[in-house]
């Protein structure tokens, strides 16, 4: 399938820049074709970063970025604080937001200057992290033998599709029922979601995975266990990811949604006991902070995917399918 | 064509081993869903892929195998590769019976190694990886005898500089190179080729032929290859077994008889043109029924 | 076993399914009856399960809906939750797929809005619900903004990304025969965006129940109890008082019926996508 063409355009100056930047051009022997190859230098994520980055500098997009920003911010301010619009009269307008978020001395409580801020956002993102552990470490291996085994698939999976429709919070009475302490209830909530998409999504990359390799493999000898860990695992790998980062949104989602409803500590029991004290702007700064966070930790996921998938990374900055 | 050597089970590093690559489809058919409601796709096909010259060094042979798309020609590789099972007839290699009744499906193995048509290297292993995979999965050869042996003949095919790349990075022309070079690390009887030069211009496929040629004369491992490309099938095969549109069956089994070894030369010697000529009207007939019956490419 | 189960349903009504399909229902009665043993592990057996033995028996939950079927105020929740998801649902497609359209047409437009578009997305729909309601005059309004937002970003971006797979082959093939602008846009960039669309919109819908009942339940009850108080209504709102008021198989039943709606409107939408592209389902 082609790439997006964002992508393709991506793809086609990281061509560039990986054949120029890194090597030599090869040539190969004895035939007329010409193969033009890059060395097997590891293409830093970092190196391809700064050269994207300066890339994007040189074209419009910044400034039409900036544009953007502006356009939202302004309307913002314009009809909260100067036209002060009638359902704009309650809202915290975006000077006393960051007046707010930027004091040493907060008059609600909450700022970068304040240590309890950073005590929310690090018990909400411990939250984040047992959850999102839980699920891969479950979820991976179980989305690998769905997978893997239609048998195993039969017998399983029904029970897994019967139980998915329940949204993630319609499941918090029963678990605070279910569990004691007001922690678990709100990771296991977490775990749940976490754990369906990065099962599905691993499940759907063994499937996706193309037979001629696993054919290959079983002509050059190799047993099924050997299948299932350069074939299979590697295979899948790709969409692996995409399920983790999927995983990470969903994760937060239920988090904020948990916290929110019996948690204590955490951004989403800020938000809400914001609201219910009266600290508008407060409620803004921690919305902000979630958008922060969680744009973070998706990031650091998809790193982590680049790296440990180098082969792709350097696939599709050549412009992928050839 | 009969004769038969001694036949020596298991590849020993000290003793030749005795590798013929004959394989002999004898009767098959091949139905896809159930017995009577299925769709046939193969319908009691016999020939044979025969031993190759005997002379100092044990000999296979090229053989092509052409028809239109959707034939059932891919069907019949797998069968003998062991992808897909038979539903009645019996395959045999060098003799030993590699899928017949009571075993309706071979055990795919380095024996026969398929090399795929839109190519099957691993993107996530580098081409050393790769090429050294077979050996190591069977325990055949320690990682520094297979590496050792690996670069020595990717070397020997002039891809001693892609060593270290992963194929996402190098052109499917070379990747199909890498692949073969992967096959032939294990010593295979017969090498499977699934329409391997189908996705390569004219240019490129030119260069590949000849590279194929050479592949065999270092080698000597039998070659059976897929094709709907006649000059191809008739330029680098000793036999080609021209198949009829879906159902498939052998409509002409041809031996050729220009001499190896061949270079590209032959495209224009007259006996080349002879062969082209008695074969074409066979082969139209057959693209042109396979057209009317608008058969889609598997 | 699974013959012999084949065997009963073969003569049950002639019917013979496949044994995947049998696989299937074994593992699943199994499920069930897991958890009836494990619920009612403490008055069995004076040994309570970790977890399970704190939940109601499928026996007792199912008897619980039998009753809920056929009280009124039940349906009502039900069809209230229902209509806010296709208010939401709806309100999303209508903005979504001509902003999502727009974004993938116009670069200039693209480059202006997708940043701030990708700033605001990370944050979680239900973050929205204290600022929604500090907004939005009435509760209903505040709780379909938010379940608004949870469908408007993945159709969005879904759009974004059907529309930049298109085929350039397309646009160069209709240039060639001479089309206008609309009619490309009408011809070519509509249905090549459409199954993208429908996956959009299908995953969508499924965030859109979840966001409703959230906010139900959080508007409803939860810490935020105080607003608005019982106007909220809905199936989210109905778990969440069952449990205030300690009727556990209710919850049980309760979520049975949101995962049974959830599925209906999944599987509606699905149909409809199919029937909109016939074109994907040809084989």
């Amino acid at each position: 399938m082609p790439l997006p063409a964002v992508q393709r355009e991506r793809a086609a100056s990281d061509a560039i820049f990986v054949m120029t930047d890194t090597s030599p051009v090869q040539a190969l022997r004895t035939d007329g074709a010409r193969a033009v190859v890059a060395d097997s230098r590891t293409v830093t994520s970092l190196a391809l970063t700064t050269h994207r980055l300066s890339l994007w500098i040189k074209s419009p997009r910044p400034y039409l970025m900036l544009i953007g920003f502006a356009g939202f911010l302004g309307f913002w301010y314009l009809s909260v604080e100067v036209w002060k619009l009638p359902r704009f009269s309650e809202m915290p307008g975006p000077t006393e937001v960051l007046r707010e978020w930027f004091s040493r001395d907060p008059t609600y409580g909450l700022s970068i200057f304040v240590p309890e801020y950073y005590m929310h956002i690090w018990v909400s993102t411990q939250r984040i992290l047992t959850a999102f552990f839980l699920a891969t470490v479950i979820g991976v291996p179980l989305g690998l033998f769905l997978g893997g085994s239609e048998r195993f698939k039969q017998y399983v999976f029904p029970v897994f599709e019967l139980l998915r429709p329940v949204p993630p919070l319609a499941w918090v009475p029963l678990a605070i029922v279910m569990f004691k302490g007001s922690e678990t209830p709100v990771i296991f909530l977490t775990f749940l979601a976490s754990f369906y998409a990065t099962a599905l999504n691993t499940m759907l990359g063994v499937e996706s995975i193309d037979v001629s390799y696993i054919r290959a493999a079983n002509c050059l000898g190799a047993k099924r266990w050997q299948v299932f860990r350069h074939v299979i695992v590697p295979g899948a790998m790709p969409f692996i990811f995409t399920g983790l980062q999927i995983s990470v949104g969903v994760a937060w989602f239920s988090l904020v949604a948990g916290e929110m409803v019996s948690g204590q500590y955490g951004l989403g029991y800020v938000i809400n006991t914001s609201y219910t004290m009266v600290r508008y702007p407060t409620i803004i700064i921690g919305m902000a902070t979630l958008g922060i966070v969680g744009y973070v930790t998706s990031a650091a996921v998809r790193l982590a995917g680049d790296y440990l998938m180098q082969w792709r990374t350097r696939e599709l900055a050549l412009g992928g399918d050839r | 064509m009969s004769v038969q050597p001694a036949q020596v089970q298991g590849f020993s590093s000290t003793l030749q081993p005795v590798r013929k690559g004959a394989v002999r489809i004898d009767d098959v058919v091949k139905i896809y869903g159930a017995d009577d409601t299925g769709i046939l796709a193969v319908d009691h096909c016999t020939f044979e892929v025969p031993p190759g010259e005997i002379t100092e060094v044990p000999a296979g042979s090229l053989v092509a195998l052409l028809g239109p798309s959707g034939c059932g020609k891919t069907t019949l590789l797998n069968a003998i590769a062991g992808f897909h099972s038979i539903s009645s007839g019996s395959i045999y290699l060098d003799d030993e019976i590699l899928c017949g009744p009571g075993k309706l499906k071979a055990q795919p193995g380095p024996d026969r190694i398929v090399v795929f048509q839109n190519g099957a290297l691993f993107p996530w292993k580098t081409n050393i990886e790769n090429v050294t995979f077979g050996p190591i999965m069977q325990g055949a050869m320690s990682r520094a005898e297979a590496y050792n042996k690996a670069q020595d003949m990717m070397a020997d095919a002039g891809l001693r500089d892609l060593v270290h790349n992963y194929p996402g990075e190098i052109s499917s022309g070379v990747r199909r190179r890498v692949e073969i070079v992967r096959a032939l690390m294990n010593n295979p009887r017969i090498l499977l080729l699934d329409e391997p030069y189908r996705a390569l211009d004219s240019l490129t496929k030119s260069v590949m032929h000849e590279a194929l040629l050479e592949i065999f004369y270092k080698n000597r491992v039998s070659i059976f290859f897929i094709t709907h490309d006649l000059e191809e099938a008739i330029f680098l095969g000793h036999r080609v077994v021209i198949m009829t549109t879906r159902p498939c069956r052998p409509k002409k089994i041809l031996d050729i008889d220009i001499p190896h070894p061949r270079d590209y030369s032959v495209l224009t010697a007259k006996r080349f043109r002879e062969l082209m000529d008695e074969t074409a009207a066979a082969v139209h007939e057959e693209a042109i029924k396979a057209f009317a019956a608008g058969e889609k490419e598997r | 076993m699974l013959a012999a189960v084949k065997a009963m349903s073969a003569k049950f009504k002639g019917f013979i399914f496949g044994d995947d399909f049998w696989r299937g229902i074994i593992s699943i009665a199994a499920f069930l009856v897991f958890w009836e043993a494990g619920s009612r592990s403490h008055a069995w057996s004076g040994f309570a399960f970790p977890w399970v033995s704190q939940v109601p028996a499928p026996t007792a939950v199912l008897q619980e809906m039998f009753k809920l079927v056929q009280e009124p105020s039940f349906w009502n929740s039900a069809f209230l939750s229902t209509l806010r998801v296709f208010e939401g649902f709806f309100a999303a497609m209508v903005i979504g797929i001509p902003l999502g359209l727009a974004m993938a047409v116009s670069r200039t437009f693209y480059g202006i809005t997708f940043p701030v578009f990708e700033v605001l997305r990370p944050i979680p729909p239900l973050a929205w619900v204290p600022a929604s309601i500090i907004f939005w005059p009435t509760q209903e309004l505040s709780i379909a903004f938010v379940t608004f937002l949870g469908a408007f970003f993945t159709v969005v971006v879904n759009v974004i990304g059907g529309a930049q797979a298109i085929d350039v082959r397309y646009f160069q093939a209709a240039r060639s025969m001479g089309s206008s602008t609309w009619d490309i846009f009408r011809r070519i960039i509509l249905p090549g965006t459409l199954p993208s669309i429908v996956v959009g919109a299908t995953v969508g819908v499924g965030i859109t129940w979840a966001v409703v009942v959230a906010a139900e339940m959080i508007s409803g009850g939860g810490s935020a109890g105080s607003v608005g108080g019982a106007a909220g209504g809905g199936l989210g709102f109905f778990i969440w008082n069952s449990y205030v008021g300690g009727s556990y198989t209710q919850i049980v039943a309760g979520m049975i019926s949101i995962g049974i709606a959830g599925y209906i409107s999944s599987a509606l939408l699905r149909k409809i996508g199919q029937w909109m592209t016939p074109w994907l389902s040809e084989d």
